[in-house]
């Protein structure tokens, strides 16, 4: 078994390392310092660490005046609330108003399982790909956590990373560079392409394995940057495989399987299954059960490419 | 003015309250989840409301005529499962499935699992509007019944409060009770290191509120300032309840990392002779 990786360490470890050259880094979070995992970056910056306390409309108004005021504010906050609560804030204040701010989602999906809908955060990726002006990224390991961050930090403009707490192996080699809208190809594969983000990427790389022993050839795609969508990986993959599953720790209404067919059905309609939470608030459990429970494992992943595969073979 | 049948004594409800802490720490190290530190700051007030103060009845626990009980610090589930099940509303062998996979006992309650749960909560800051719409109705009907909510003193830095706190004024609701458990304490530091609230008091008043401070964690206090309700007529009511947050247990009271801290089975123990003392 290979060591799993908690991405917030990746984040709050590149945070404190970028701010330390550049004094325009500044974190806003709402009562989540330990949450974010933002307790050493407070050490080191004391100043620079806004905690707003437990009001996401305020934290996020008060980032874009940051951001108007010349600073590169980093608001972290648990995902379902940051998205959630101040959904509008999101939209007026930061996307279309055009302002630099990083909006991190923090234990999103089904990260807190236990604590019941109300606390997973699976419409989070549906709400922001809803808005205009606004990049989405969800990294699926620490390497690409730290990529997407330090990226972040040196481009000008509104983004939301979603940033996972289940634990993860590591899917990237330590070289790789992250480039927003650019999916990577981490498996080849020539029957059916597995398209996945976040902490499903390395389910995905097993599923592909488990194919391959039946004579399966999956490609797996990962794609990290959910808005804008990498357009032409995901028409070589639909061309060169003709089947295409995709899967993600979100409800299937509207996030990465409703972005890739919203494509794929008005360029190149190619069968495809959405895996995903399935329009239901899902019961209380923990993040593992429900994962398991959705079909978002390995088998799952593995499962619905087989039902493709055997689809295409019996037409 | 809502009563149970048989209303307890404060002597009685002060045992109640300590056996509702004792269960609630069990199932809290029994989950490997929980909020303890608020469930126990929270203990004294919902079991005064519960046994002695809500016009509600486990056997119909959707009568029309009911008061409302709507617990906006919903990460105290906690304390809300175990006065519900020692009240009669579910079974007591359900808190052995506090959280687990598939239980009807979410983290955060969920009012179509749970009877007598009147909202869902959970993100800090729906109870007071919701406690307005409740307090609204019941004008609307000219009934009697009233409605009391529960909030968190952190969870008042979410402006949805004040927008609340606003309107209870503007329709004098004056059928509505808040009770703001003020332990001082949120998830990660002091309330006042954190956005102050201070005072409270005033800020309740400027926005038509009439306001009572007392001891939280007393039961004669509650009892008192529960029986004095509407403070004033025509004025919604609030009640600064200052507790202390993990109260009963010597080493979670007043320490902030027993918001969310599970206790081991030995800390179990040594609560549970504490609270039997
Ligand atoms: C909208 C929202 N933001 C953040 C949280 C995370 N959270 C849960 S409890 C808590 C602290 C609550 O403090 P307080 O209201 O004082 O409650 P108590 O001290 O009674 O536990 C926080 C920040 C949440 N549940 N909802
Ligand atoms: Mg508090």
């Amino acid at each position: 078994m290979s060591d799993l990786y908690d991405c917030r360490e990746a984040f709050q470890r590149t945070l404190v390392e970028l701010a330390a050259d550049d004094e325009r880094i500044v974190a806003v979070v709402n009562d989540s310092t330990g949450s974010s995992k933002l307790g050493a970056f407070g050490k080191a910056y004391p100043d620079r660490l806004i905690n707003v306390g437990i009001a996401e409309q305020n934290m996020v108004g008060v980032g874009a005046g940051l951001a108007n005021g010349g600073k590169v504010p980093f608001v972290s906050a648990a995902s379902p609330f940051l998205t959630g609560r101040a959904l509008e804030q999101i939209k007026a204040d930061v996307a279309y108003s055009n302002t630099n701010v990083k909006l991190c989602g923090q234990s999103p999906g089904l990260a807190y399982g236990e604590l019941g809908p109300t606390h997973h955060s699976i419409e989070d990726l549906a709400w922001m790909r809803a808005i205009a002006n606004l990049t989405v990224v969800v990294p699926a390991d620490p390497i690409e956590t730290e990529q997407v961050i330090r990226w972040a930090a040196s481009t000008v403009g509104p983004v939301f990373i979603r940033i996972s707490r289940m634990p993860v192996p590591a899917v990237h080699d330590d070289d790789y560079v992250f480039e927003p809208g650019v999916a990577t190809r981490l498996r080849d594969g020539s029957d059916v392409t597995l398209v996945t983000c976040g902490v499903l990427v390395s389910r995905a790389l097993e599923a592909a394995d488990r194919l391959a022993e039946e004579g399966i050839s999956a490609r797996v795609l990962n794609v990290p940057t959910i808005r804008p969508l990498d357009r032409d990986a995901l028409l070589a993959a639909a061309t060169e495989t003709g089947g295409i599953v995709t899967a993600e720790e979100a409800t299937v209404h509207g996030g990465l399987g409703g972005a890739v067919a919203e494509l794929l059905s008005t360029e190149h309609p190619t069968p495809m299954r959405i895996l995903g939470v399935p329009g239901v608030f899902a019961p209380t459990g923990s993040t593992d059960a429900l994962l398991t429970r959705f079909g978002l494992t390995a088998e799952g992943m593995a499962g619905a490419a087989r039902d493709l595969v055997q689809a295409r073979v019996a037409a | 003015m809502s009563t149970t049948t048989n209303s307890p004594t404060a002597d009685e409800l002060r045992s109640r309250a300590a056996s509702i802490r004792g269960r609630n720490l069990q199932m809290v190290q029994a989950a490997g989840l929980g909020h303890p530190g608020g469930d126990l700051s929270a203990a004294d007030i919902v079991t005064t409301l519960y046994f002695s103060v809500l016009n509600v009845d486990p056997e119909n626990p959707e009568a029309p005529g009911r008061d409302r009980y709507i617990q906006s610090k919903g990460h105290a589930s906690g304390v809300l499962y175990t006065a519900l099940a020692q009240r009669g509303f579910i079974p007591e062998a359900l808190l052995d499935e506090y959280m687990a996979e598939g239980s009807p006992l979410n983290g955060h309650p969920d009012r179509n699992k749970v009877a007598g749960v009147e909202t869902n909560t959970g993100p800090l800051g729906h109870g007071m509007p919701v406690a307005v719409g409740c307090a609204l109705a019941a004008k609307l009907d000219g009934a009697s019944w009233r409605t009391y909510v529960l909030t968190g003193d952190g969870e008042l830095q979410e402006g949805s409060n004040w927008e609340a706190f606003m309107s209870a004024a503007h329709y004098d609701l004056d059928n509505l009770v808040v009770i703001v458990d003020r332990n001082r304490l949120q998830q990660g530091a002091r309330t006042e290191d954190t956005n102050g609230l201070d005072p409270l008091d005033d800020k309740l008043a400027a926005f038509g509120w009439a306001v009572r401070e007392i001891d939280g964690n007393s039961v004669d206090e509650l009892l008192d300032t529960f029986a004095a309700v509407p403070f004033v007529p025509g004025k919604p009511s609030a009640i600064i309840a200052n507790t202390k947050k993990g109260r009963g247990v010597s080493f979670m009271e007043d320490r902030v990392e027993w918001h969310h801290k599970v206790p081991t089975p030995e800390q179990v123990e040594q609560a549970l002779t504490e609270l039997s003392a």
